[in-house]
């Protein structure tokens, strides 16, 4: 244990005492600065529905991950048809009212190609795939479900050759009421689908039918249902959540 | 005849009150997210003795309605903690300060001692240097658990680019599971922490603040020999 007796002008107890003092000042100097820096943050100016700090570190934590740890070959774990379970419907937005499907068209649009219109049965051409997944909500819970469709990677290969260099993928429902934007290396990740079948049946309304994103490296948030619009894009699309104060990336 | 005697290195100290307000701020913003999706209960079957948490502990902390926000805080504080934390484990091993802490083959047997003391039982409390047995266990395992704190929330934040991570600690909702459990550590710690801290009284707080406290020297002895301050 050391000892210090080097200051021999004053006694032990007048040195603690000296000690102390200028340690507690130090400790209470950090509490007003931690409470400052608190308080500085969350009155910070929001920027979409959080203060603006935490934002750029949303940024920089997407940053961080897409350069250190994210993988086009890193799937999520598969899982048997014994594991899966009730998917619940949660969230309509975008999907107030009752679609008819027999007026339902997709409109795509291609990175500088014209605008075009496809049907379901052109996704249905494209190689079937399926696929077991624990589709996971950002409220925390996670169900493990069935989807079966086209790769986004398929997809954008047939219908919008050239787009892949892109930065990001724009989707909207009809009414435009719910969208999402999400960068190419997930929407190109091999296990993205544009969905038409859950558990082994045609999309319900509720789950997005006719034709619903089925992403499983992003939260359910990114998972569009009901989509009306694909638009190819470098500028940063609108989100709809990432506006209501979320991770724009909400990758997993 | 009283001499300063070191208790407390600088470093330590540092580690120490930094954590508080960082691990504060993890723990806040985790409750702004468990309370998106909160299970976790005690109870036997299909009873629940306690449900985490009733509605009246939202109404009072008022943390209802927050996900984005504490999903934010969460991810922006966990570079503090984590840099806090590993910044302590390094500097504790190239010190070599962790032969302090960690626990030897007389801790179990000396945490015993201290527990039955503390207690109120008849038992002499064991000879001991910084920390007693009970005290290098609780102080190792703290550091442990913050270790797996970090670990299954990496397996909650990436479960499928760190699948590999995910799948060892048991999976997703395991994962979600430890992660709450090891906080709930943290919550039962500090309720015993204070207490003992408030038992073993000031001249202990302060050294933890300070780093030095009075020892007595005994004249038969060269070096100076603390006073048996445990418990905290």
């Amino acid at each position: 244990m050391a000892t210090d007796q080097s200051n021999n002008s004053s006694t032990p107890e007048q040195e603690l005492k000296r000690r102390s003092r200028r340690s507690f000042i130090g400790l209470g100097a950090g509490a007003v600065i931690a409470v400052g820096a608190w308080e500085w943050l969350n009155s910070a100016p929001l920027q979409d529905e959080i203060p603006g700090p935490l934002r750029r570190v949303l940024g920089f934590n997407e940053r961080v991950v897409r350069a250190a740890i994210y993988g086009q070959g890193h799937l999520v774990k598969t899982y048997p048809a014994s594991a899966i379970g009730k998917l619940k419907v949660n969230g309509d937005i975008g999907m107030e009212m009752p679609l008819d499907t027999a007026d339902w068209s997709l409109n795509l649009a291609p990175m500088g190609g014209p605008e075009r219109k496809l049907t379901l049965d052109d996704v249905r051409s494209l190689p079937r795939t399926e696929e077991i997944i624990d589709f996971k909500c950002v409220e925390g819970w996670s169900t493990v479900t069935q989807f079966a469709g086209a790769r986004l990677s398929d997809f954008t290969a047939k219908f919008a050759a050239g787009s892949e260099s892109a930065a990001f993928v724009a989707m909207w429902t009809p009414s435009k009421d719910y969208y999402v934007g999400v960068d190419m290396p997930s929407a190109l990740h091999p296990q993205t689908l544009l969905a038409y079948e859950m558990n082994g049946q045609p999309l319900t309304d509720r789950h997005g039918a006719p034709l619903r994103m089925v992403m499983p490296v992003k939260y359910g948030i990114k998972n569009i249902k009901r989509i009306g619009r694909i638009e190819y894009t470098n500028e940063r699309p609108a989100d709809y959540w990432a506006e209501q104060g979320y991770d724009y990336y909400s990758g997993l | 005849m009283k001499v300063l005697a070191e208790k407390h290195k600088l470093a330590t100290r540092w580690f120490h009150w930094l954590n508080f307000p960082l691990l504060a701020a993890m723990i806040f913003s985790g409750i702004l997210i468990y309370w998106a999706y909160d299970p976790y209960r005690i109870g036997i079957g299909g009873h629940t003795l306690f449900h985490f948490f009733p509605n009246w502990f939202y109404d009072l902390t008022g943390v209802a309605q927050n996900l984005a926000l504490g999903m934010a805080l969460h991810f922006a504080f966990a570079w503090l903690f984590v840099i806090n934390g590993i910044a302590y484990m390094l500097y504790t091993l190239i010190s070599g300060e962790w032969r302090e802490l960690a626990p030897d083959r007389n801790s179990f047997r000396e945490a015993l001692q201290v527990t039955m003391h503390d207690m109120g039982f008849k038992v002499p409390l064991p000879p001991q240097g910084r920390y007693n047995g009970a005290q290098r266990i609780t102080y190792s395992a703290i550091v442990l658990m913050g270790g797996f704190s970090i670990l299954t929330g990496l397996a909650i934040f990436k479960p499928a680019q760190l699948h590999w991570l995910t799948a060892a600690l048991g999976g997703y909702e395991w994962a979600r599971w430890e992660h709450f459990w090891l906080t709930m550590g943290y919550v039962a710690f500090f309720v015993i922490h204070i207490a003992q801290v408030i038992r073993a009284g000031w001249a202990n707080f302060r050294a933890m603040v300070c780093g030095y406290d009075l020892v007595n020297i005994d004249a038969s002895h060269e070096e100076p020999v603390a006073e048996v301050t445990h418990g905290n």
